[in-house]
């Protein structure tokens, strides 16, 4: 892991400090709401539909276990809201349906799908105080809100893939540093989003970020002075969900990977100078991009070459600065496993496996290759019965911590799928930490399948959501409880979002759901062949709607008959997106409706 | 501004390396909102990229938060509104030690300037 600088360290505290003080204005009414509303945000606080909302910064996904007991601390000591407050939160959800609403709970952190972690309840008169608890392990919420640069996500594998070109992090922790701050670019038309990926496969959905970064080695002939087989960056910008789904343009095939910052600066500027800031909804790089395409492009390369020329590229990586960051990444010693105990494991691992059904489906499903083949990446599952997608309590955060300090090094990784991955888990130790994660309730092996969905928090939280989310999954949840059936539907992404923001990146589920309000009652429209980039689900693309919106009560049955649909007509090992491809989108269709209930069955 | 100076006020939409800055002491910036950022790149461009030495003034919607950041854009000046607490200005100035990326002021990045 990166371990920050006296200089990194500082800088928190007087983030943290600075948070204080505009807090302290703002309550002794020197700042208006209005001006203190972007001071806040730029330090994640948010305020929801009950309480504010903290969103804690986690740098490409990577914690400490330090770090996650801080946030353990948080959960157990913040993350709680007066009696009144509750009482009167869980009647205002109590009416929203005839159905009972599930007891709304506190005392936990949230895993975003941006690697990020959240509370929902920590009352504002805390906020300066637990900014500083943040800071004392090196965490804030330095623009995860606001229309800045946010937080860079990347792949959860990063530096531990085996199919990776180059580590990403050393990368991260650089745009990491240039865009903490930035003086010019605070105050953008919009939020800005970076995704950067090292691998062959796409991990990181980077086509669906603002701008997706992927590193690659050139190739042929010397492209923009880099010799072949340079390292460099291949540029998207221009990609986001939302009102609008849209998949970023590659703007530069190749661009030598000492000059992403200087690029980036153009990149940005231009979206400065020339977003619209006159409609929220078409405030995006993506509809600039959209709108003025080539010239977009023109107006960048323009730019970046006087940033080049005649600011003389100040923001160009010197080699020594990339072997300082790649050394701060260097993977933690771990006891060398003789030589031959590896296929020595990797026998017992399966005479264990044949004999427990259960530890062989940890093993494929939540167990992952590693670039040393004496180690594995391990995910704890954060989705079962009885809480969110990506919920962790306080107490199962000191547990995740423990795990990672006993089996990985004590590193863990918030996961774009809502989850913690262990990165550095020996293999002669997997039984011992199935065990042991099995006993904290984290070894569900579902990784990828089924119930492995996404959700945002949705209406139970969120001021802008249109539906609940967190009640539709665990129906679904609770459907498809039968690991015998789970396996056997086999990989399948599944995205719940609440509202059109598609936090829950419906657009991308191989299903996906997406909450609408019709006259004040909740209704889930339902999406068919979303792909987020990966192998599986193919070239990035929105799913597609299979009709009209569907009443709560239908929603489990209609995913139900979609995925019996795929059942019936699938050939072989056929996965569901395959199969969605090969037959197309009508029986799906046909099945999704002829799982709606009369009308008067809804009445 | 003192009299005789030459001061040019210019629209967000403008690129200012449209203008003829010929005997122009002062150009004016605005805020329309202090959350419209337009400003801070047309500084960077004035003050950076073509070197202009005078003064680049902002008005309109201008907090005391921002100013920081404005200095650092370009910025020479700026008009607070009426009974603005300046010490609270001041402790925003004092606070950093320093940032991590190159600005308009001080071009080089935080790598370049410790290892210079």
């Amino acid at each position: 892991m990166y371990t920050y600088t006296d200089f990194d360290i500082q800088f928190v505290k007087q983030r943290a400090a600075q948070y204080r003080d505009q807090y302290e204005r703002w309550k002794n009414g020197q700042l208006s709401d209005d001006e203190f509303r972007p001071l806040r945000l730029q330090n994640g606080w948010y305020v929801q539909r009950y309480a504010p909302m903290l969103r804690v910064a986690v740098p490409y996904g990577e914690l400490s276990s330090a770090q996650v007991r801080a946030l353990a601390k948080i959960a157990r000591e913040h993350d709680r809201p007066d009696a009144a407050l509750l009482a009167d939160a869980q009647a205002t959800q109590d009416a929203i349906s005839d159905f009972p609403a599930p007891r709304l709970k506190h005392g936990y952190g949230h895993f975003s799908t941006r690697q990020n972690v959240q509370f929902n309840w920590i009352p504002l008169d805390q906020s300066a105080d637990v900014m500083d608890l943040l800071a004392s392990v090196n965490l804030h919420g330095i623009q995860t809100s606001g229309n800045c640069i946010r937080n860079i996500t990347t792949d959860e594998r990063a530096g531990i893939a085996v199919d990776e070109v180059a580590d990403p992090r050393p990368f991260a922790e650089i745009l990491r540093q240039w865009s903490t701050l930035h003086p010019e670019f605070a105050f953008l038309p919009r939020k800005f989003k970076i995704a950067i990926s090292g691998a062959r496969e796409d991990r990181a959905a980077i086509a669906w970020h603002d701008v997706g970064l992927q590193l690659i080695r050139s190739e042929g002939e010397a492209v923009h002075g880099a010799p072949a087989g340079a390292l460099g960056f291949r540029v998207l910008v221009g990609g986001g969900m939302g009102r609008t789904p849209v998949i970023a343009t590659t703007i530069r095939a190749f661009l030598p990977w000492n000059q992403i910052m200087n690029y980036l600066e153009a990149v940005v500027r231009v979206y400065n100078r020339w977003g619209r800031r006159d409609n929220l909804y078409k405030a995006r790089i993506k509809i600039l991009v959209k709108a003025e395409g080539q010239r977009y492009i023109d107006e960048v390369e323009a730019e970046y070459h006087d940033i080049v020329t005649r600011d003389g590229a100040p923001h160009t990586i010197p080699q020594a600065e990339l072997d300082r960051l790649q050394a701060a990444f260097r993977p933690p010693e771990h006891r060398a496993i003789r030589k031959d105990a590896a296929a020595k494991v990797a026998q017992i691992l399966r005479a264990d496996a044949e004999n427990d059904i259960e530890f062989a489906r940890w093993l494929k499903q939540n167990v992952a290759p590693h670039r040393n083949p004496e180690l594995r990446a391990v995910t704890l599952s954060f989705k079962r019965l009885g809480q969110a997608p990506g919920d962790a309590t306080a107490a199962q955060l000191d547990k995740a911590a423990d795990l990672a300090d006993a089996f990985s090094a004590g590193e863990l990784r918030v996961t774009h799928d809502q989850n913690l991955l262990l990165p550095w888990v020996r293999c002669d130790q997997l039984a011992e930490l199935w065990q042991a994660a099995r006993a904290a309730g984290f070894a569900r092996p579902n990784i990828r399948l089924l119930t492995d969905m996404i959700a945002c928090p949705g209406g139970d939280f969120c001021a802008l959501a249109n539906a609940r989310s967190i009640p539709l999954a665990a129906a679904i949840m609770e459907r498809y409880q039968d690991l015998d059936e789970l396996h056997d539907l086999g990989e399948i992404d599944l995205h719940i979002s609440g509202c059109i923001n598609s936090c829950g990146h419906h657009h991308s589920g191989h299903i996906g759901i997406l909450g609408v309000d019709k006259d004040g009652r909740e209704w889930y429209q339902v999406t068919l062949g979303g792909s987020d980039g990966s192998t599986l689900s193919g070239e990035p693309g929105p799913g597609k709607v299979v009709g009209p919106s569907f009443s709560a009560a239908e929603v489990t049955d209609v995913i139900e008959a979609i995925l019996d649909t795929y059942r019936a007509l699938r050939q072989g090992r056929e996965t569901f997106v395959a199969t969605l491809r090969r037959v197309g989108h009508e029986p799906f269709k046909a099945a999704a409706h002829a799982a709606r209930q009369p009308e008067e069955a809804l009445a | 501004m003192g009299g005789g100076q030459k001061s040019l006020e210019i629209d967000n939409t403008v690129d200012p390396r449209s203008l003829d800055l010929t005997g122009v002491d002062c150009v004016v910036l605005q805020f329309p909102k202090f959350t419209d950022g337009r400003a801070y790149s047309q500084a960077f461009l004035l003050r950076r990229r073509l070197g202009f030495a005078g003064d680049i003034r902002a008005t309109g919607d201008v907090l005391i938060d921002q100013l920081v950041q404005m200095a650092r854009s370009g910025f020479s000046s700026a008009v607070l509104r009426e009974g603005v607490d300046a010490s609270a200005a001041q402790r925003q100035f004092d606070r950093f030690a320093a940032f991590y990326q190159g600005d308009a002021v001080t071009p080089a990045p935080l790598f370049a300037r410790e290892a210079a």
